[in-house]
């Protein structure tokens, strides 16, 4: 844990680094328009002249304004301070103040979305498993089967996201829960299932002649052999199934007009020109993603160990 | 077929179609094998060797000719469970104990859970690996993983041991002992083993009866009586009857196989 520790940490000081310099040339633009509406000294002075200046020029002719752009209301790019109060103001500052379930808090809505996220994954993960069973045990289905699950991974989900919740109300289904979970278990059964045709053919011709040679049952040489050849498999799998099944289940909030969950609050964030809240819940999402993926890998280690595999 | 002879071939054709043309693993092998030998086969790569212990096996299918194995076809003799097979890579399961390891065959087969454990403990004790049933193979070295290994194949009621070059991979030192405990293991359960080596001092120190085998196509050149007695030290192979019946092997292995 110690040994990783630091290359992340190294590597998370420089995107900051990056991202802190990018936000003056990125923000130079508004910080200029806004100074000279306000009746600041701005130069080029006419905002005609300013759009046809490049970045640079504008960046070393107003250095003055250029710490201005540190502190948007609108950012185009927010600095990282401002992204992580925005962040701080919507979870820890709503939990203390006994608001955590509030419309906007982003706990409520992050766990809005984890909800879908986790009836997706559970919906994937096991049309996943049993596609790969399907697949390991006979041929016939290998060759029917497989090219579908492939072609399936080439729609865009936004364009079939909307179909689905459509066709969902259609045939009567209330809320967006179910849809949202079929659009999350769409992109998530895709890894697991490809995951699962890898290790369930894991064994190799030795380990299965040694069976042969006990004469075992087709069913003894799966539950025996390939079932537990293939769990380290399963879980790396797994790891990558449910930042799917967070992806789909964000994405399902997008097109629909929903108007809880970190999607809809990144689209509600855009419609009304608030970057920050754009910016803390793509964060919400990037942090929920590590918190499940963590989750999961922490099971594996403790499983895996147990049965004798080291991880 | 006279009654001790455990596996007969005769006239044992396999040819393997390849896209380079047809590839004669075996052609025209006969062989009787009795009750109780320790049989070596040995010979250069594609000789057959390998091919012909999994002929034995119903590992594979002879396209010519006639195998038995207890008088019976190797399919039979398979699905009675006739023989224990070692593979050259021990093959434990990574996820089992050794303990459990050995209980697969067990299980597999049905015993009982009391004889299971009873059988578990006899094998381990048999290749002195008493006391690593709890441990998983990767706390093991290479000889012991091989002995479990063995006592895994040994676990269940099979009279015939069929050994695929099973010290191939460990080294000079750790093989010496293994071979040393194997004739003491095949003295204790009188089983008929068949050993694939490439080992010419591991298949007179070990055998009864050494095979001599050549390529292209896979065939017997010379089968050797090993005179040898029972009770073999590991010095007796500075003995000259040793060093001749060495002898006697490497001169047909290159008689078996020409260079041009």
């Amino acid at each position: 844990m110690t040994r990783t520790l630091f290359p992340v940490l190294t590597v998370l000081f420089g995107i900051l680094v990056i991202w802190f310099l990018a936000v003056a040339p990125m923000n130079i633009r508004v910080t200029l328009d806004q100074a000279a509406r306000a009746g600041g000294d701005v130069v080029p002075a006419e905002a005609v002249e300013r759009r046809e200046a490049s970045t640079l020029s504008l960046l070393l002719n107003n250095r003055s304004h250029i710490a201005g752009g540190y502190d948007l209301d609108r950012p185009r790019l927010p600095t990282p301070t401002q992204v992580g109060q925005e962040l701080w103001k919507t979870t820890g500052a709503m939990v203390l103040k006994g608001r955590t379930w509030s419309k906007r808090s982003l706990i409520y809505h992050g766990w809005i979305t984890l909800q879908s996220t986790f009836w997706g994954f559970l919906l994937g993960t096991s049309v996943g498993i049993l596609g790969a069973v399907l697949v390991v045990k006979s041929r016939v289905l290998e060759m029917s089967l497989v090219p579908w699950a492939i072609i399936s991974q080439a729609v865009p989900i936004v364009a079939l996201a909307p179909m689905i919740i459509v066709l969902s109300s259609q045939i009567g289904i209330e809320g967006r829960g179910f849809p949202k979970a079929l659009i999350a278990s769409y992109l998530c059964f895709f890894p697991v299932m490809v995951g699962m045709i890898k290790g369930l053919r894991a064994p190799n011709a030795e380990q299965l002649d040694l069976l042969k040679t006990y004469s075992a049952s087709g069913q003894q040489q799966f539950l025996k052999l390939r079932v537990p050849a293939s769990l380290p498999y399963l879980f790396t799998s797994l790891k990558i199934g449910i930042a799917a099944a967070l992806v789909g289940a964000i994405v399902g909030e997008l097109p629909t007009g929903a108007i809880s969950g970190l999607g809809a609050r990144i689209l509600i964030g855009d419609q009304f020109g608030t970057p920050l809240a754009i910016w803390a819940a793509l964060f919400a999402a990037a942090i929920l993603a590590g918190v499940l993926v963590t989750l999961i890998d922490r099971i594996q280690h403790v499983l895996l160990n147990k049965m004798g595999m080291r991880t | 077929m006279t009654s001790d002879t455990v596996i007969k071939a005769e006239n044992l054709d396999l040819t393997f179609q390849t896209n380079d043309g047809p590839v004669h693993a075996l052609k025209d092998v006969s062989l009787d094998i009795k009750k109780g030998d320790f049989v070596s086969f040995i010979g250069p790569s594609g000789c057959g060797k390998t091919t012909f212990l999994r002929c034995m096996a119903d590992l594979e299918t002879p396209t010519g000719g006639k195998i038995t194995v207890n008088g019976v076809t190797p399919h039979e003799a398979r699905r009675s469970r006739a023989y224990g097979y070692v593979f050259q890579h021990a093959g434990l399961y990574p996820w089992r104990t050794i303990g459990r390891n050995v209980r697969l065959p067990l299980e597999i087969m049905g015993y009982p859970k009391a004889e299971q454990d009873e059988r578990i403990k006899r094998v381990l004790e048999l290749v002195d690996l008493a006391g690593f049933e709890k441990k998983f193979p990767w706390q093991l070295s290479g000889g012991m993983q091989q002995r479990a290994s063995i006592a895994r194949a040994l676990a269940f009621d099979a009279d015939i041991l069929l050994m695929d070059e099973p010290f191939g991979a460990l080294d000079e030192i750790v093989r010496d002992h293994l071979n040393e405990q194997l004739l003491k293991l095949w003295a204790k359960t009188q089983k008929t083993i068949c050993f694939v080596t490439h080992s010419i001092p591991e298949a007179v120190y070990l055998s009864t009866k050494i095979v001599v085998m050549s390529p292209r196509p896979g065939r017997i050149s010379d089968v050797i009586d090993c005179p040898l007695p029972a009770e073999r030290p590991l010095d007796i192979r500075d003995t000259q009857e040793f060093l001749d019946v060495a002898h006697r092997v490497r001169e047909g292995l290159r008689a078996g196989h020409s260079y041009d």
